[in-house]
């Protein structure tokens, strides 16, 4: 374990003023009702109140990775002079990432990219802009002071003071804030940064680590759960009676960290113009409608049961049986209509029995048991 | 300059560029197009293998995904690869546009392929329905250059009228081939009409294939696939020498973008080809 380093509110945000000259500073900031991810300049950084740069955010940080709308490639094409049905295209692809500090994060938050580092990057073919954008990215994640009533971190083998994902982890101590490099980018980033060892905190931080996981409601037994879910996918009364209110607005899924779906779509014309990638949502009929008039997925059950038993069943039958849920409670929070989503892992799983048969579902749920339990005996602090 | 500079040795969503060579108009809704691609190099290091799909563009409508149509080989002999588009919809109406000379994107190829090496020594029985016929080509066509390898090779092509049959350029030589034994079937009567009348799956049954070491590969639009494969059933085929290739929207074409997966498969990557066994194991959500 690396040291302990001590900041004040004005040594904090004097440090991200000075790392703002050499890279993007990603940070919290409130605009009108919701708390967003912004680059913020040197001045900006220097002059903020710290207070205001800790908040939770209402949207994931998922973007720093991931923009809402990004260029894949842009096309040009000339034509002949000599034969103007004859074309030249080429194409381009956009400068690589900056590089990137991105602040504020909570530990759920920083898991996210955990959980889209195996689509986007363990794959047999991996994506080069996600890609770019994680190795260029410093993550400072602020260890949750105190839980909401919305989250559930410790359901999927998490804890607010988790550091997974998170290249520097920060706790609020008395008078500023205790650092600690996970990672030695992390290491990196706070070498020179001028602030004073405080191993004396030690005791504070843990002390506030355990405040926080004891505010976080009892997580259910979800061993099983991906078996057990999966065993539910042909219960469509189920899936039909818990999706009545959705009005599929898709907000769940802008506002997850783990979401991964997006669509690809061009822009001008073959002569000036642009292939792009923007997020879209599981939950909109046009996600999986053919130009057949075919849709796989055209009542909002199927759409719902497909999200649930994606972050709950299939991701963790294809990824070693991780939930790709970071428990961030977002979805809750931002729901029009209140549907939760813990109601329905719980709603889904009750009364179904993981039997022993399909192989595939049914060796999955372990290593995510095990991980959970190791996760949590290493991050949560004992008891005093 | 079409490399990338993203920091990875390859970039998945970077296509290639290639000129349409030759538009070939199969019925009145679907045509074949044969492309190469520009970049030499990018094109002596292509291969595929059958059943394998790509990501066909035209540069400002956008992407549809096709499977590549020509057996391997054509890439040495011909020159080309083809691939056969059904106009339907915005990208697919833009491809029916296209003339020789024109450029296209290729993103090629992606997803698995039929598993012909476990075929060897058996009968295989192809059956296509409409523009389903498309990746049966590839499969039976390649089949067919190795026929030695295999037992008896069948195929039953049907579609809804004479004009809606593909491949008429081909069809002469499967129904006179040495080593394929070829029905052709309409759904309706029509005139000067000299082959078989009637439904697919009807038309398989009154062909009665024998399921003892024989495969069967199917494609078609899902209705047909639905009463094809109860009628393999029925002639004792079991599931697990049933293979099919699935369709459904994609984007990215590599397991990320999310639309196309059944359960925790994704058709893009973990398929399109499938047998029946593997599907059975799968959520019903076709």
């Amino acid at each position: 374990m690396s040291s302990l380093l001590f900041a004040t509110p004005k040594e904090l945000t004097g440090w991200l003023a000075k790392l703002a000259a050499g890279h993007r500073v990603l940070a919290p900031r409130q605009e009108g009702p919701a708390v967003v991810f912004r680059p913020q300049t040197a001045e900006q950084l220097a002059a903020a109140d710290a207070e205001a740069l800790l908040k939770r955010s209402t949207s994931s940080p998922k973007q720093a990775m991931l923009p809402q709308s990004e260029t894949l490639v842009q096309f040009t094409s000339v034509k002949d002079a000599e034969d103007p049905s004859k074309l030249t295209t080429t194409l381009t692809v956009p400068e690589a990432a900056e590089p990137t500090v991105l602040f504020g994060c909570r530990p759920c938050d920083a898991r996210g990219f955990v959980v889209l580092d195996r689509p986007y990057l363990e794959g047999p073919l991996k994506d080069p802009y996600y890609g770019a954008r994680r190795e260029a990215t410093v993550i400072v994640t602020q260890a949750c002071p105190k839980a909401f009533s919305t989250c559930f971190c410790n359901w999927v083998g998490s804890n607010p003071a988790d550091s997974e994902g998170s290249d520097i982890l920060f706790t609020v101590v008395d008078g500023g804030y205790a650092l600690e490099a996970v990672t030695e980018k992390g290491a990196a980033l706070l070498e020179g940064a001028g602030f004073a060892p405080a191993d004396d905190k030690r005791q504070a931080v843990e002390e506030a680590h355990t405040a926080a996981a004891q505010g976080l409601a009892p997580s259910p037994d979800l061993a099983g759960a991906p078996a057990k879910i999966a065993r539910r996918f042909t219960d469509e009364a189920f899936w039909t009676k818990e999706t009545v209110k959705c009005l599929s607005c898709g907000a769940c899924t802008y506002l997850c960290p783990t979401c991964q779906c997006f669509t690809i779509t061009d822009e001008g014309s073959q002569l000036n113009g642009r292939r792009l990638r923007s997020w879209d949502s599981c939950m909109t009929p046009l996600f999986t409608l053919e130009t057949s008039g075919h849709n796989s997925r055209a009542a909002k059950s199927a759409r719902m049961r497909n999200r649930v038993s994606h972050k709950f069943s299939f991701y963790p039958e294809r990824y070693s049986g991780y939930f790709s849920c970071v428990g961030c409670g977002r979805c809750v929070v931002s729901c029009p209509v209140s549907l939760d989503i813990r109601h329905m892992v719980t709603a889904a799983i009750e009364g179904i029995e993981a039997e022993a048969k399909p192989a595939a579902t049914e060796a999955a749920p372990q290593p995510e048991a095990e991980a959970g339990k190791d996760k949590n005996a290493k991050g949560k602090p004992k008891k005093r | 300059m079409s490399e990338n500079n993203c920091g990875c040795s390859k970039n998945p969503y970077l296509p290639e560029v290639a000129t349409v060579l030759d538009v070939i108009t199969e019925s009145p809704t679907i045509k074949s197009f044969r492309v190469r691609f520009d970049n030499e190099e990018a094109w002596q290091n292509f291969s595929h293998e059958p059943g394998q799909v790509g990501q066909l563009s035209v540069f400002g409508v956008g992407e549809s995904t096709f499977v590549i149509n020509t057996p391997p080989s054509s890439k040495a002999e011909n020159g080309y690869i083809q691939f056969s588009v059904m106009r339907a919809g915005e990208v697919t109406t833009a491809i029916h546009k296209l003339r020789p000379g024109d450029k296209v994107g290729v993103r090629a190829p992606l997803g698995n392929f039929f598993p012909y090496e476990q075929w060897k020594g058996k009968s295989v029985f192809f059956v296509g329905g409409g523009i389903g016929m498309a990746p049966i080509r590839t499969i039976m066509l390649h089949l067919m250059e190795h026929a030695g390898d295999y037992g008896q090779l069948s195929l039953l092509y049907g579609s809804k009228s004479p004009e809606d049959m593909a491949y008429k350029a081909d069809l002469p030589g499967w129904l006179d081939s040495k080593v394929l034994k070829t029905t052709l079937t309409i759904d309706r009567e029509a005139p000067n009409w000299p082959h078989r009348v009637g439904l697919i799956p009807n038309v398989l049954k009154e062909l009665n294939p024998s399921p003892d070491d024989c495969i069967a590969v199917l494609c078609g639009p899902p209705i047909m696939i639905k009463f094809t494969l109860a009628a393999f059933r029925e002639l004792g085929f079991k599931d697990e020498n049933i293979v099919t290739t699935l369709e459904r929207r994609m984007k990215c074409g590599i397991g990320i973008c999310g639309r196309c997966n059944l359960g925790s498969k994704y058709v893009c990557l973990d398929g399109p080809v499938f047998t029946q066994a593997q599907l059975n194991d799968l959520p019903p959500e076709m």
